[in-house]
């Protein structure tokens, strides 16, 4: 099964252009429900309405508008809009090429694959070569739909991948935090959980791990479906362990 | 909308609130997002300026309706619907919506970074101080990551616990089938390619060679013209509607307007401290549960409330907004400022 491009671009690295597809390395398997009235189970929609007056106001109609710390807004025309967009282009530039690693996980936003544009996939081939055998990865920007977009080229399975990146404004920056603190740590505490740790530890196996959640919600909507019945029952939650040294030796010794 | 300013100490309440379990050491602690929202939020108003707000209305008889009267459903065949409340939801997974048990520990370097999908730092709540600060430490010098599944706010998480500097962050995971391979895109495998070309495309990469970030180049520049733009057209007095508001004019640091102000300040008070435990909701729900906010919108019958919702509401990010936006099927919710899905929400 394959799966549609969703932009095509060619990849810019000095004087070398690949042309290219995008293809979204991820799956939606979130459960989508419709939010409906509660009565006679209809679909419901939304509408925009002047709030004072509880008329509505067709979606054409409505402006955009800038507010500014002291109250006032400042409308923005589509032109207006228009000259912020990002220029038109297909070209996604590499800017540099790090040190595989230099660009922490944390501005990673969504991973795509890169696909040829055409049958012959050797210049993908040889890019996704020349960043292995570099040890790098590469910073990318791309304008995608009138949107500015910075992505880390990687190599996945062979394959070049570009992963989008969050905004500097947009990551909380741990420099400005400063680590919970108290007391010298207790040795024997710590050395018990180094232990616990130990005994719990296994190599990362990704199959291991499934959304059984889902299935649960996919379960009960075919239950009810059916017409049967569901359980609803009340969580409750765990306190705080008072006396750490004796809930690590009880860890311990369960095991 | 009247913005009221919300009264308690608390700030920015966390994203999900539970517990760490590690062995039979229980640990509450609470989730605050890494990531926050665009720099810049625009409002949708009408020509004169007054600001809009969005109602839902049936489809079949168009008639206005309140959070009360309605419900999710799943669509079963055409116009049909199975219809789920948030009780059944939540009765799923009792456990997991509570706590975050840390079965598993591997070694960091063998995460896949482009598993990762979302960060939050970890807080610990009253008297878990001390069992942070071990966890965290143990988790350091080892170089171990916890791995664990849990449920928030209606939907299981993969969770890697890594620990950095002293502070515990959780990070999503994409599930194992949330990720495509190159071959259920249809792509073929890849070739060995020639020398020549490989030379040719390392020659290429060589005068691009830096050997850090310059974080510079990750500023969102749309938002900051936006925002140029903006500010250039108020100071010539260009469409620009309303009054000034006299007294208290709200203090944005760094002109992220559309970022809770106080998230950092919480942040680091509840590192410090150990926030008090989230008290539940009006009745006898615990935080974890306030799935979507629907409940409570039910529960609060009275009009006045709305107000304090839509503070509630301001306080979180558009990440986590646009969550729930989701979790409800606003239409158009992609194109929403944080703003706009405030107002949306808290209707």
């Amino acid at each position: 099964m394959s799966a549609r491009a969703i932009w095509k671009g060619v990849l810019v690295a000095g004087k070398e252009r690949v042309p290219v597809k995008l293809y979204s390395a991820v799956a939606d398997r979130s459960v989508h429900f419709r939010l409906l009235h509660r009565t006679d189970k209809a679909p419901v929609r939304q509408v925009l309405v002047n709030p004072g007056t509880g008329k509505p106001v067709p979606y054409a109609d409505s402006l955009r508008a800038w507010q500014a710390d002291d109250g006032r807004r400042v409308l923005l025309t589509d032109d207006d809009l228009a000259t912020v967009n990002p220029d038109k282009s297909r070209d996604i530039e590499l800017l540099s090429a790090l040190p595989l690693g230099a660009i922490d996980h944390r501005w990673y936003d969504r991973p795509y694959y890169l696909g040829p544009d055409g049958d012959d996939r050797s210049d993908l081939d040889a890019l996704a070569t020349a960043l292995e055998r570099d040890n790098r990865e590469g910073l990318a920007r791309w304008v995608m739909r009138d949107k500015e977009y910075l992505g880390a080229l990687r190599v996945h399975e062979g394959h070049p991948m570009l992963v989008t990146l969050r905004h500097r404004e947009q990551v909380v920056s741990q420099t400005a935090l400063s680590a919970p603190g108290g007391a010298a740590l207790d040795r024997r505490e710590l050395d018990m959980s180094k232990q616990l740790i130990g005994m719990l530890e296994t190599h990362f196996d990704p199959g291991e791990y499934q959304d059984e959640y889902r299935q649960r919600v996919m379960d009960l909507i075919d239950t009810k479906r059916r017409g049967g019945k569901v359980r609803k029952a009340p969580p409750k939650r765990r306190r705080a362990s008072s006396d750490l040294t004796r809930a690590l030796e009880a860890s311990l010794k369960q095991r | 909308m009247a913005k009221k300013k919300r009264g308690g100490p608390a700030g920015p309440r966390p994203f999900w609130s539970g517990t760490l379990a590690f062995g039979l050491v229980s640990l509450p602690v609470g989730l605050f997002p890494a990531h926050r929202s665009k720099p810049v939020s625009l409002h949708m108003v009408d020509a004169k300026g007054t600001r809009l707000a969005r109602r839902y209305v049936c489809s079949k008889d168009g008639k206005p309706l309140e959070w009360d009267q309605l419900i999710r459903g799943y669509p079963v065949e055409k116009d049909r619907f199975v219809t789920v409340t948030d009780k059944e939801l939540d009765a799923l997974a009792p456990e997991k919506s509570q706590e975050i048990d840390l079965k598993r520990f591997v070694p960091v370097e063998e995460l896949d970074p482009m598993r990762f999908e979302r960060a939050y730092f970890l807080t610990p709540e009253k008297g878990a101080t001390k069992a942070y600060r071990l966890l965290a430490r143990a988790m350091e010098t080892t170089g171990r990551a916890g791995v664990a599944t849990f449920v928030m706010r209606g939907k299981e998480y993969l969770v890697a616990l890594l620990s950095q500097g002293g502070i515990l962050r959780a990070e999503t995971l994409r599930f194992e089938d949330e990720l495509r391979t190159p071959a259920d895109v249809g792509l073929g495998d890849p070739g060995s390619p020639a020398t020549a070309a490989v030379k040719r495309f390392q020659s290429a990469l060589k005068p691009l060679r830096a050997e850090r970030l310059d974080e510079a180049a990750l500023e969102d520049r749309e938002s900051q013209r936006l925002i140029k733009l903006a500010r250039r057209k108020l100071k010539a007095g260009e469409d620009v509607l309303g009054k000034k508001r006299k007294r208290g004019a709200r203090k944005t640091g760094s002109g992220a307007s559309s970022s809770p102000p106080d998230l950092l300040e919480t942040l680091k008070r509840s590192l410090k401290e150990g926030l008090e435990p989230q008290e539940p909701a009006p009745g006898k729900k615990s935080a974890s549960k306030k799935t979507a906010s629907k409940k409570t919108a039910r529960k609060k019958t009275a009009r006045g409330k709305t107000a304090g919702k839509e503070a509630a509401l301001s306080e979180e990010s558009r990440e986590a907004l646009y969550r729930r936006a989701q979790a409800r099927d606003l239409p158009g919710r992609s194109r929403m400022s944080k703003q706009e899905l405030v107002d949306a929400l808290s209707e």
